[in-house]
């Protein structure tokens, strides 16, 4: 068991640098963690290949030996017909298995708890808010008072806690340097709880497919020391103002580089950062499923159902 | 789809085929998508002058279209299956191409082979084609073409109704594969989750396409299970005792169980989105009180006992052909049984491991993924027994025990990621990556597929009376594991880095070797898919050298193997007497197993009829009607199918009669053949001289 678990070991690890090694992208694997949550992850997935190695490499070892001894143009060994049964091996086969799963299902028992995306990770979380759309995510921080589109910068040291929604179908943030996904939907929060412990820059994804811009929906995530930090909030306090004006643009099925156009900055994938216009967007955003009327009826804030592009209506 | 709703075409006009995509923007995209539906077309005229020149249309309706018998029933289950599993492997060949040159920025739009819709259109395409019409007709029609014979039965239960669900999913499959030529289909992958398939998110005729084909197919397949079911409850024969069932009996019992319990579950999740599409319900949609979670939840009900309704019947083939091919019984037959069915039970507590990440609570989880865990202990002692089968056996390496081989060592692969993805806390990670996708095909492929195609090889003497080539059968096998390794292993590796499935584009550089070494897999799949062909091809053209008249070219010892090959339409020439479990192997035992019945009477089999076909033309009508909103015919095809069904129900319907004397005349010829060829030991097993009659002074398990 010890040596399937430094054989998996090394395979992982061997795929950890080899990941690592590429400095001219961004880190976008959990076999790199930048905080506590993805090492936790890193260091199970380990447990759990070494544990199960009990069950398969009897299997890995056995096939190929009793294919090679006892083949039918060279046989060694006993040949027995009539063999069926044996008791004592009965209990090994069904007893391994079932001592193995108790042994994983503690172990998963004890990561789900620990890593409960719901948990906070330690005390006065720093609150963000996340809202997908087709093809991008605004983050707002309402305690600085600033929105971004595609970068989520944290602190690090401080934990993070991030809850969730969309204004379109459902999708999923993963920040896999980080912590794990959790799916977004519309008119529902979830939530995430994560925290950075080394300064870095992570890519982080949907992964649930939501249409043609899909494989562009990434978003860079910064992990910055506090002061590093600080001069990142002072620096969004400026420039474009994140209103039901410019959020209806947003809302609209582009990627990144086009919602920048729409919004009159030149058309580069680089993430926008704008003041928070409003304080109660997310509640408002996540509100808006729940009024009855039907799509036609007023008050909902930046639009139901599929946004029309060119016009910069609030609702289809 | 221009200007509005024709009351006699409905949604349907001339700029809804590829080729018009064509003429206006010709490039790479464009032109795979008329390519493909130029295959369809042309392969269809093909079809239809080379039946026509050799005049087999009479014979083709005749014997094959209105036969009830489950035998026909079941080839052709198979023959759909391999068609569409043709399909299915050249767009997956399409997507791994597409992805090796699919490496962008964030600021270009997305480049590659086809473009990102076409791309979407592929993947939902491809998993909704290999598993309801290549994985399910693969194993019901094993299923079908297998279950009455080892039971000792002539046919199924229910014959006619056999007939309406193979109909009913030929309408499905037909309806996806017009989807070529006519229209695009969904987007939202062969899961179709909403609010993205919702209406509002995706107008048009896609996702009805799929929806239409699932809801028929769904149909035939839950028929299926009744079917299966009935017959193991009623149809076996005298002595044969649940006990002594051969095991992919049992195997089969499962699946039927599990048909009966999770296809509703599908019906109604796709019937649900069909009313929130057609009637503008709101079940799962963003507003107006729907939930979309409720989707995935009862279309997961469905989608995970329906994983184990796959890998079920590969089992019970791995059960017989290791046994068979080691010369030696099945170890554990009680530990087996149970085994099966407690996966068959265990598979309906599971499904909530498909969306751990939907936002419940840690309590939930921790429930589901024990659960999940828990099923391993069954699937892993199961593995272990069929080792123990062949320890101290004398194996011959044949085609089906090659894919059992690929089966041991890739399968256990399969089972690590799944319990990988069983933990919560890694899933968080992993779910929605191409690790996923990996871990699926890695169980799918290594069990499902190599289980039907070793159940293909193993039986196909006894539906067509030859043998398939030994060494184009091991070429092809060793060329599906290699196509597996190489196109899926990558897989793991891009998950663990960070790639989502489904992703049109990406922008990490890094992923590039894992890709091409994937897009190599996929020329090997190509290979192994056009090896598999021309085992076949070349098979027909040595049949005289293959055949098999004798029946038992393999030394077997369930019923099956004691009738002529290729099996006549009543099978058995009177229905056998049951004394032990491995029926067959048991009068090898006592000598002299072809010993002729005292007497021979009448049998009575269903008399062919037209009424499964014409199901399924008015189910593929009311489908097609359906997705392109032509009322008039939706109407017209809903009301034919149950007045078709009375119609049958007001007539009196006499069976055919086989008189006992055509049965005496060809059972004595098959008995004086039997008389008069050599019998062959396992040595000469692959050569020439076996035709079908086995030493059986070597038999001993």
């Amino acid at each position: 068991m010890s040596w399937a678990k430094i054989g998996a070991g090394c395979v992982l690890a061997w795929l950890a640098t080899d990941a690592a090694m590429a400095s001219a992208t961004l880190q976008q694997s959990f076999l790199q963690p930048m905080g506590p949550v993805a090492a936790e992850q890193f260091t199970h997935l380990l447990r759990v290949v070494g544990i199960t190695m009990v069950v398969i490499l009897p299997v890995l070892v056995g096939v190929p030996f009793i294919l090679w001894r006892y083949r039918y143009a060279r046989p060694r060994g006993d040949y027995t017909p009539q063999w069926e049964f044996s008791k004592p091996l009965e209990y090994a086969l069904w007893g391994v298995p079932v001592l193995v799963v108790i042994v994983l299902a503690s172990w998963l028992w004890y990561s789900t708890q620990k890593l409960d995306p719901y948990k906070p990770v330690g005390p006065e979380s720093l609150r963000v808010q996340a809202i997908g759309l087709d093809w991008k995510w605004v983050f707002i921080y309402p305690e600085e008072g600033i929105a971004t589109v595609d970068e989520l910068a944290v602190p690090v040291g401080r934990p993070v806690e991030i809850t969730l929604t969309t204004d379109t179908v459902m999708q999923s943030l993963l920040i896999a340097p980080l912590t794990g996904q959790i799916y977004a939907m519309p008119g529902m929060t979830t939530k995430l709880n994560f925290s950075a412990t080394r300064p870095g820059e992570a890519e982080g994804e949907n992964t649930q497919f939501n249409g043609s811009g899909f494989g562009r929906q990434k978003f860079t995530v910064r992990a910055l020391a506090p002061a590093d930090y600080a001069s990142w909030v002072a620096r969004g306090r400026s420039g474009l103002v994140l209103d039901e004006n410019s959020y209806a643009m947003l809302r609209r099925q582009t990627v990144l580089a086009d919602a920048r156009g729409d919004l009159g900055l030149d058309k580069r994938a680089e993430p926008i950062v704008m003041t928070l216009g409003q304080r109660d967007i997310f509640r408002q955003i996540v509100a808006k499923y729940h009024q009855p009327g039907g799509a036609s009826a007023g008050g909902r804030w930046g639009g139901t159902g599929l946004p029309q592009t060119g016009t910069t209506g609030a609702s289809e | 789809m221009s200007g509005g709703t024709s009351p006699i075409f409905g949604n349907l006009d001339w700029n809804v085929t590829p080729y018009t995509d064509l003429l206006r923007d010709v490039n790479s995209s464009t032109i795979v998508g008329a390519g493909a539906a130029s295959v369809l077309v042309l392969g269809g005229i093909a079809t239809l002058l080379l039946f026509s020149w050799m005049r087999w249309w009479g014979p083709l309706y005749r014997n094959w279209l209105t036969s009830p018998d489950a035998k026909k029933i079941g080839i052709m289950y198979i023959a759909l299956a391999l068609v569409m599993l043709a399909r299915g492997i050249i767009e997956g060949f399409v997507m791994r191409a597409h992805q090796a040159t699919a490496l962008g920025t964030l600021a270009q739009p997305e480049g590659g082979l086809v473009a990102p819709d076409h791309f979407a259109q592929l993947f939902s395409t491809h998993g909704t084609i290999m598993i309801f019409f290549v994985a399910m007709p693969l194993l019901i029609g094993l299923i079908n073409f297998v279950l009455p014979q080892q039971l000792g039965a002539r046919d199924m239960a229910f014959p006619v109704l056999n007939q309406v669900s193979l109909g009913l999913t030929a309408a499905g499959a037909g309806l996806i594969m017009i989807s070529l030529l006519v229209g695009q289909f969904g987007t939202g992958g062969w899961t179709m989750y909403p609010p993205y398939t919702g209406k509002i998110f995706s107008p048009g005729e896609g996702v009805d396409y799929w929806l239409w084909a699932i809801l028929i197919s769904g149909m035939g397949s839950t028929l299926t299970g009744m079917n299966f079911a009935v017959t193991i409850f009623k149809e076996r024969a005298p002595g044969m005792h649940f006990m002594r069932m051969p095991l992919f009996c049992w195997t089969s019992l499962c699946v039927a169980i599990m048909l009966i319990y999770a296809m509703p579950a599908l019906t109604v999740s796709s019937a649900m989105l069909a009313l929130d599409r057609y009637a503008d319900f709101h079940f799962f949609t963003n507003d107006a009180g729907g939930n979309m979670m409720n989707y995935a939840n009862i279309f997961w009900m469905f989608g995970h006992p329906e994983v184990y309704i796959l890998i079920l019947p590969a089992f019970g083939v791995f059960s017989e052909i290791s046994s068979t091919f080691s010369g030696k019984r099945l170890y554990g037959y009680t530990s087996l049984v149970i085994a099966s069915m407690s996966i068959a039970v265990i598979s309906f507590t599971v499904w909530l491991h498909h969306f751990f990440t939907m936002g419940q609570s840690a309590g939930v989880n921790i429930a589901f993924g024990i659960a999940t865990m828990i099923i391993g202990i069954p699937t892993g002692v199961k593995i272990y027994d069929w080792m123990a089968t062949m320890w101290r056996g004398r194996v011959r390496i044949t085609t089906p025990i090659v894919y059992l081989t690929g089966f041991f060592l890739l399968f256990v692969i399969g089972g690590l990621s799944g319990i990988i993805l069983a933990n919560p806390s890694i899933d968080y990670q992993v779910h929605n990556s191409t690790f996923l996708v990996a871990h699926f095909h890695n169980v799918i492929i290594p069990g499902v597929l190599y289980g039907m195609l070793a159940g293909i090889h193993y039986w196909f003497p006894k539906a067509f009376g030859f043998r398939l080539s030994e060494t184009w059968g091991r070429r092809t096998a060793y060329l599906f594991v290699g196509g597996f390794v190489f196109t899926f292993m990558p897989l793991y590796v891009l998950g663990l880095m960070g790639m989502p499935r489904r992703s049109p584009t990406f922008q990490n550089p890094d992923f590039m070797p894992w890709m091409y070494i994937a897009a190599f897999g996929g020329v090997l799949m190509l290979c192994a898919l056009a090896s598999l062909t021309w085992t076949f091809w070349t098979s027909y053209r040595n049949r005289a050298a293959l055949a098999v008249p004798g029946g038992d070219p393999w030394n077997g010892s369930t019923l099956e193997w004691s009738t002529p090959a290729p099996v006549p339409e009543w099978t058995f020439p009177c229905i056998p007497q049951v004394t032990a479990r491995n029926e067959w192997g048991e009068r090898k035992r006592a000598g002299d197993p072809w010993q002729a019945p005292a007497e021979y009477t009448d049998i009575e089999m269903p008399a062919n009829t037209a009424h499964g076909l014409l199901i399924a033309i008015a189910a593929f009508a009311l489908g097609f009607a359906m997705v392109w909103h032509i009322w008039w015919l939706a109407i017209l095809s809903l009301l034919a199918i149950p007045g078709m069904v009375a119609l049958r129900g007001m007539r009196v319907i006499e069976p055919t009669i086989i008189p006992a004397a055509e049965v005496e005349q060809a059972d004595r010829r098959f008995r004086q053949q039997i008389a008069s060829l050599t019998p062959v030991t396992r040595a000469d097993e692959e050569t020439e001289r076996n035709r079908g009659v086995p030493d059986i002074s070597e038999f001993a398990g």
